[in-house]
């Protein structure tokens, strides 16, 4: 990604470099499953067509498809951005917590770790005060607890903690 | 005009929309519990709780809720700025139901001869019928076509990651165990629609500012007098809807074509724009029309007009039904059953959206910094217990960035998610017909209904550029 000048004062990476980005991985996807096909075989076999018959052409259309779209993503005017750092700041303040909320989540329990995301959620970003996000925090994984698990019979991972509450 | 929908649509647009089609993903699981008609009857009532919503924050708002609704803001919203909330919704409400009330007739009466017709199908015919679905996608689409191309074919290749259902072999699996069972489209979904939503709000920095909802029920009766004045409007709007529905066209084109057309045709046409009640009336029926309708081609073909009519065919598919011609013969009382409930939801729905309309417009003003975590939480509950796996929560949160990218950079997510849940079956038809043929690409023009339906799916497919050569055509007489 590179870092353009724009007309107005706001600076992030342009849209040209993210959609050729995007362009280029979906070519890197469509010959990894070009690979993958060649792998299982593309011919014809004694049941017809062999498993990687199929998503061979698949992986060819992707890759010819997104040259296409490479080409027209170099085209595009270079001063145009993507986002503002800003903005992507406030994705990746969800991005960041969402990737720890799913990787902790098969260890903490999914109540704990939801009750830690939903408090941190309302008193960083929204900056309320401390005991209204801890009671919300609280009271959203509580009455999913009781509909999930208690009405339509759901069992949803938990950790030691739930455990230790006997839940 | 143009600028300021193109606007909408990148921005805020299609902000609650994706959360509809998220609500019917995550009950979907909780339905396993429940008989196979009562399950999917509770998912169709979802569909029309979608439907109806979206009217809603296009008038109280001015931001549309669903792609279709994008036209209802032109005069839904001014008439709210002049203190006629009230009136629009209820004439938003009346429309929708007289539209989706149109098609699910126009379903009763049409569906079975439909699936009559489609009996004869063989797989060659089925892989054409699917062909034209998604050429329909790529030609017709407002999207580059060769985004449409490589975002769909996506979708097949993740559809045909796992186990292959003809030969029993594994394939693209690259060793991974967790991959064995290849993509679940719900996961998809959930990362896509729901994840990707997030993130572009929060990239917005969106805050609702909207307009009180004052409905009583002497508005709604006033309005209800008024309404039959309309009856030309609403006729050709459920015409034109039912018409883009059933070729699937879809029903933001239908909701654009109906307004378009009434104000060409309309007497107080100049005025459109200014809170017209014919400017909500127009594009609501036909929406709606065109919505319901788009569950005709799912029931008696197998192939879905929209992604909500997708998730409600992943939900046939997981109970066992397979929607199609076949349908209709052995399993008559599901099919009725979820007609009769057509009706009876377009009527509920009509009377709940008409009694609730200040308590969503409560739920709309909730903080995003709340409703945010609280979504990820849903997703991430819906995401675990598809199939009771972590691993499944992180590819969401994968499908959710993904999701972002590309709706960023301007790839449709929908027929990656038609493909994913249709691609199996494509290509198990694709696969027979080629089997049958010994590998003879002609079996797909070997009698006149497979080549009919061949030609009009590449005609679809290649619409864009004949439209644009006419137009060509039409325009050089004049700069010559």
């Amino acid at each position: 990604m590179s870092t353009s000048s724009p007309s107005g004062t706001e600076t992030g990476p342009a849209h040209r470099s993210v959609e050729a980005g995007v362009a280029v991985a979906c070519i890197i996807f469509g010959i990894i499953t070009v690979l993958g096909s060649l792998q299982v075989g593309i011919g014809w076999g004694p049941s017809g067509p062999l498993s990687g018959f199929f998503p061979f052409y698949l992986g060819i259309i992707i890759v010819l498809a997104s040259l296409v779209n490479l080409k027209a993503a170099l085209s595009l005017d270079r001063s145009k951005l993507f986002a503002s750092w800003d903005q992507l700041g406030q994705v990746l303040a969800v991005i960041v917590p969402t990737t720890i909320y799913t990787i902790v989540l098969p260890y903490t329990g999914i109540y704990i770790a939801s009750i830690v995301l939903i408090a941190g959620f309302m008193m960083w970003l929204g900056k309320y005060a401390w005991y209204k996000a801890i009671l919300l925090g609280i009271a959203v994984p509580v009455a999913f607890y009781i509909a999930f698990e208690k009405w339509f019979l759901v069992p949803l991972p938990k950790g030691p903690i739930e455990y230790w509450l006997g839940l | 005009m143009l600028a300021d929908i193109a606007n909408l649509f990148h921005g805020f647009a299609v902000v609650l929309q994706p959360y509809n089609i998220l609500l019917m993903v995550i009950l979907l699981p909780l339905t396993f519990s429940m008989s196979p008609t009562g399950a999917i009857i509770m998912l169709s009532c979802i569909y029309w709780g979608a439907l109806f919503g979206g009217a809603i924050t296009s008038v109280l708002f001015n931001i549309p809720g669903e792609p279709w609704s994008v036209a209802t803001t032109f005069d839904g919203y001014p008439m709210a700025q002049q203190g006629r909330a009230g009136e629009a919704l209820t004439a938003a409400f009346t429309s929708s139901f007289v539209g989706a009330l149109f098609a699910v007739i126009v379903i009763t009466l049409v569906a079975p001869l439909v699936a009559d017709f489609a009996l004869e199908f063989g797989p060659a015919e089925k892989f054409a019928v699917y062909f034209l679905a998604f050429c329909s996608f790529i030609g017709m689409g407002k999207e580059p076509p060769f985004k449409t191309v490589a975002a769909m074919m996506m979708g097949f290749v993740l559809a045909a990651v796992g186990l292959d259902s003809v030969t029993g072999q594994l394939r693209l699996t690259f060793g991974f165990t967790e991959l064995l069972n290849g993509f679940d489209f719900l996961i998809a979904v959930i990362g896509l629609f729901g994840i990707g939503e997030i993130l572009l709000t929060m990239e917005e920095g969106l805050a609702f500012k909207g307009k009180a909802a004052g409905i009583n029920p002497k508005v709604v009766w006033q309005t209800w007098k008024e309404l039959p004045r309309y009856w030309m409007v609403s006729l050709r709007s459920c015409l034109i809807g039912c018409w883009m529905g059933i070729s699937p066209a879809g029903a933001t084109p239908a909701s654009f074509m109906s307004y378009g057309i009434a104000q060409r045709i309309s007497k107080r046409g100049h005025n459109f724009g200014n809170g017209e009640i014919e400017g909500v009336v127009a594009p609501e029926t036909a929406a709606h029309a065109a919505g319901t309708s788009a569950l005709l081609p799912m029931l008696a073909l197998g192939v879905p007009g929209s992604p909500t009519a997708a998730v409600l065919l992943g939900g046939l598919l997981i109970w066992g039904l397979q929607p199609g011609p076949l349908l209709f013969v052995e399993q008559p009382d599901f099919v009725w059953g979820l007609i009769a409930s057509m009706y009876l939801g377009n009527l509920v729905g009509l009377i709940l959206v008409l009694t609730c309309v200040p308590l969503f417009a409560a739920i709309l003003r909730i903080p995003f910094s709340i409703i945010a975590p609280i979504i990820l939480v849903i997703c991430a509950i819906g995401a675990y217990t598809v199939n009771n796996s972590s691993f499944d929560v992180i590819l969401m949160a994968v499908f959710g960035v993904v999701g972002y990218a590309m709706k960023k950079t301007g790839y449709p997510l929908a027929p990656l998610v038609l493909a994913i849940v249709l691609g199996d079956q494509a290509e198990e038809a694709f696969r027979q017909s080629l089997l049958s043929s010994g590998g003879n690409l002609g079996v797909f023009f070997s009698n006149g209904l497979v080549s009919t339906i061949m030609v009009l799916a590449l005609v679809a497919l290649f619409w864009g550029a004949i439209s644009e050569g006419i137009a060509k055509l039409r325009s050089q007489p004049k700069t010559a």
